[in-house]
């Protein structure tokens, strides 16, 4: 940390002769590419590869996990293992004996349990309370969150650089009807929204339950898209004002080709950060949803509805003697969501530094 | 300044009608309704007919689910709400407006005390982290703060109860007010503090949750102010550190802090949803949730717009504030 310091210090007081430091030392050794210094500031980071860890230990455990587990036991996420245990349920009550002294009354009721297997060997985790492998459901889980969050984001990035790159680009009346989409759609309050869109889909009943999940991702990428196609706007409303784009201009370079090929590459840096940031948002609305009940059918396993087996409303049996089936599941959100965060803001210092925060 | 304002509010109404006709569509478009669930029971069991479920729906104005029969029901809510009239809430039997304002003062309460709490914790935290950059005090917070807005509300929630009101026993697990405790009429005291023991933990969470996020927004603007020139030329005129963190940077940092944080009040009173539900607390979150699962699409039709309005008002004041606290700025 010591020797990060004294380089902020130096770098802060004395930034021009560092340019001219940095010009120099290009002259002298080797030139490296803008790609590679990114990715050399990126990796100085602790906090980024602390995040890219995290996010290539989730895709490790969530796609080729699954595969293991399929290979060695032949297992998937909705095996039903019954495993009979006998639960032992002791009630006691005191009361006042007539001779005057108190008396504790038990009793002891022995239950035969074939689910809700506690943690062993077979089962890292145990089972739930359908027998099935709860180590085995959260790579299962694992996978339906990160699939979804990157199909979304992909989403949301092409839909609004399409639109905030006309808008931006054209101005006028284009970019006051986009701009304008824009607004309402931001201003759409966003849970409440995505409840009521869940819902209708789950009571459509002519939509099979293994569909679901695509209407879900069309869901979020609706209600996020608009701030990608500001950011894009903004970024295009500053570029297209410099002079390589009068350039490109009057060497009579298409309309299309001006957008996608000369400005929208140079917001790329900015898309690319919002983008990571955003995975871990589409992570958390999507285990809100599946912890409402609302996100992806049961039997499929997915790390809201995992968590939702904790709720008290139905029960505290689970919440409070069962961590084994629902914290596991919050954990592997939260490391996803700082994974992403972590990777995000390592990015944005690395393709800026100037922004460093 | 002013033709500013008339034009943004003029745009604000125009935002919000898009929002209620998209909102409004979507509602009508949950093929099962509120009287489909309502009646599903009766009708199995053959107490209802499907004639009897039709002229239900005819009264409640869900019978005509044609593009023209939304556009026709969609105007009439328009007009009802110009007269500040949205209608009876199907689940609750009362009027729209009368169900948000019973319910809309305990998530304020919630939502305003850990607001306090956030600025409180959150801008100290920010000032001293920013103060001692690259600390391990830093990056504890920041790792801390990160991990805040990282928690899923739902998680969090569960781990609070599990520990402090199963495990220790020492707060209660859910609801408002202890159900088995019979308090006279006019203790009006013990009852205050049974429902603000009830609160402790929905405040706990919603503050841990949104802590972090006041903490690196003043963190970050405050190294930007940190970095700048006129901290140097404070810092050679000899002044003691604290009146440069507090006198001369933290003002500067107040420009960015006061215009966001004033654009969260309106939200206050938007109730949160997940949180309110889970701990069991008859907020207007938690009613909204009820009532969007039910498809009561008054309720849903009222509170959605309720919630657009607060966002816009949100944006309109953190615009005003910011002219407040920086005269330079002049909006045009």
């Amino acid at each position: 940390m010591a020797v990060d310091k004294e380089k902020d210090i130096i770098i802060n007081s004395n930034e021009e002769n560092n340019d001219h430091a940095e010009l120099a030392a290009a002259q002298h050794f080797k030139v490296i590419s803008p790609g590679r210094m990114v990715a050399k500031r990126f990796f100085k980071s602790k906090l980024s590869i602390v995040g890219l860890a995290m996010i290539i230990f989730l895709f490790l455990f969530s796609f080729v996990g699954p595969l293991i587990v399929d290979a060695t036991w032949g297992y998937k996420e909705t095996q039903v293992f019954k495993i009979e245990r006998n639960s032992d349920m002791i009630t006691k009550a005191e009361f006042p004996g007539p001779d005057g002294k108190e008396y504790t009354y038990y009793d002891k009721s022995q239950t035969l349990v074939i689910f809700k297997a506690p943690p062993s060997a077979e089962h890292w985790l145990g089972t739930d309370t359908s027998g099935f492998d709860i180590f085995t459901r959260l790579m299962y889980g694992g996978r339906i969150s990160l699939v979804i969050s990157f199909i979304v984001i992909f989403l949301e990035t092409v839909i609004g650089v399409i639109l905030g790159g006309l808008a931006g680009y054209f101005g006028k009346w284009v970019d006051q009807l986009v701009m304008r989409i824009v607004d309402i759609f931001a201003c759409l309050p966003g849970l409440p929204i995505l409840l009521v869109l869940s819902a209708t889909i789950n009571s459509i009943e002519s939509i099979p339950a293994e569909h679901r999940i695509y209407y879900l991702m069309a869901f979020l990428t609706l209600m996020g898209w608009t701030g990608t196609a500001r950011i894009v706007r903004g970024q295009i409303l500053m570029l297209r004002e410099q002079e390589y784009m009068m350039a490109a201009e009057t060497t009579g370079i298409r309309a299309f080709h001006r957008i996608f090929r000369h400005l929208v590459p140079n917001a790329m840096p900015q898309l690319i950060v919002t983008a990571t940031l955003g995975l871990g948002g589409v992570i958390l609305y999507e285990s809100t949803l599946s912890y409402l009940g609302l996100g992806v059918p049961f039997p499929r396993a997915a790390w809201g509805s995992m968590i939702a087996l904790a709720d008290p409303s139905k029960g505290q049996e689970i919440l409070a003697n069962y961590p084994n089936m629902w914290v596991p599941a919050g954990l592997l959100i939260v490391i996803a969501v700082l994974g992403f965060s972590f990777i995000g803001d390592g990015l944005r210092d690395a393709f800026d530094p100037r922004m460093k925060r | 300044m002013w033709k500013y304002f008339l034009r943004r509010i003029a745009l604000s109404l125009l935002i919000l009608l898009g929002v209620s006709a998209l909102i409004y569509l979507l509602s009508m478009l949950m093929p099962a309704d509120y009287i489909d669930n309502q009646t599903a029971a009766a009708l199995q069991s053959g107490a209802m007919t499907m004639e009897d479920v039709q002229r239900l729906k005819e009264l409640y104005g869900l019978a005509d689910k044609s593009f023209t029969g939304i556009i026709k029901s969609y105007m009439a809510w328009l007009t009802s709400t110009m007269k500040g009239d949205l209608g009876y809430s199907f689940l609750y039997g009362k009027p729209v407006t009368a169900v948000l304002s019973d319910y809309i003062w305990i998530s304020f309460a919630i939502a305003f005390i850990s607001y306090l709490l956030q600025i409180i914790i959150g801008i100290p935290m920010g000032i001293k982290a920013s103060v001692n950059q690259y600390s391990a005090y830093d990056y504890t917070v920041s790792v801390f703060a990160m991990m805040g807005t990282a928690l899923p509300s739902f998680f969090l929630s569960a781990l609070f109860m599990n520990v402090f009101a199963i495990r220790l026993g020492i707060l209660p697990l859910q609801g408002l007010t202890t159900a088995t405790k019979i308090f006279a009429k006019d203790a009006h005291l013990q009852i205050f503090f049974d429902k603000a023991w009830h609160l402790v933990m929905p405040i706990s969470v919603l503050t841990l949750l949104s802590v972090g996020g006041t903490m690196r927004f003043t963190r970050t603007n405050m190294l930007e102010v940190l970095g700048s020139d006129y901290i140097r030329t404070a810092r050679a005129k000899g002044l003691s550190e604290p009146v440069v963190v507090y006198k001369h940077a933290f003002r500067n940092t107040m420009i960015p802090l006061v215009t966001s944080l004033s654009g969260m009040l309106p939200g206050l009173f938007g109730g949160a949803m997940i949180t309110e539900t889970v701990f069991a607390i008859p907020g207007i979150g938690y009613m909204a949730l009820r009532a969007t699962q039910q498809g009561d699409i008054p309720f849903i039709m009222g509170y959605n717009m309720f919630l657009s309005i607060l966002t816009v008002a949100g944006m309109l004041i953190s615009d005003i504030m910011y002219m407040v606290v920086d005269p330079r700025v002049k909006l045009s």
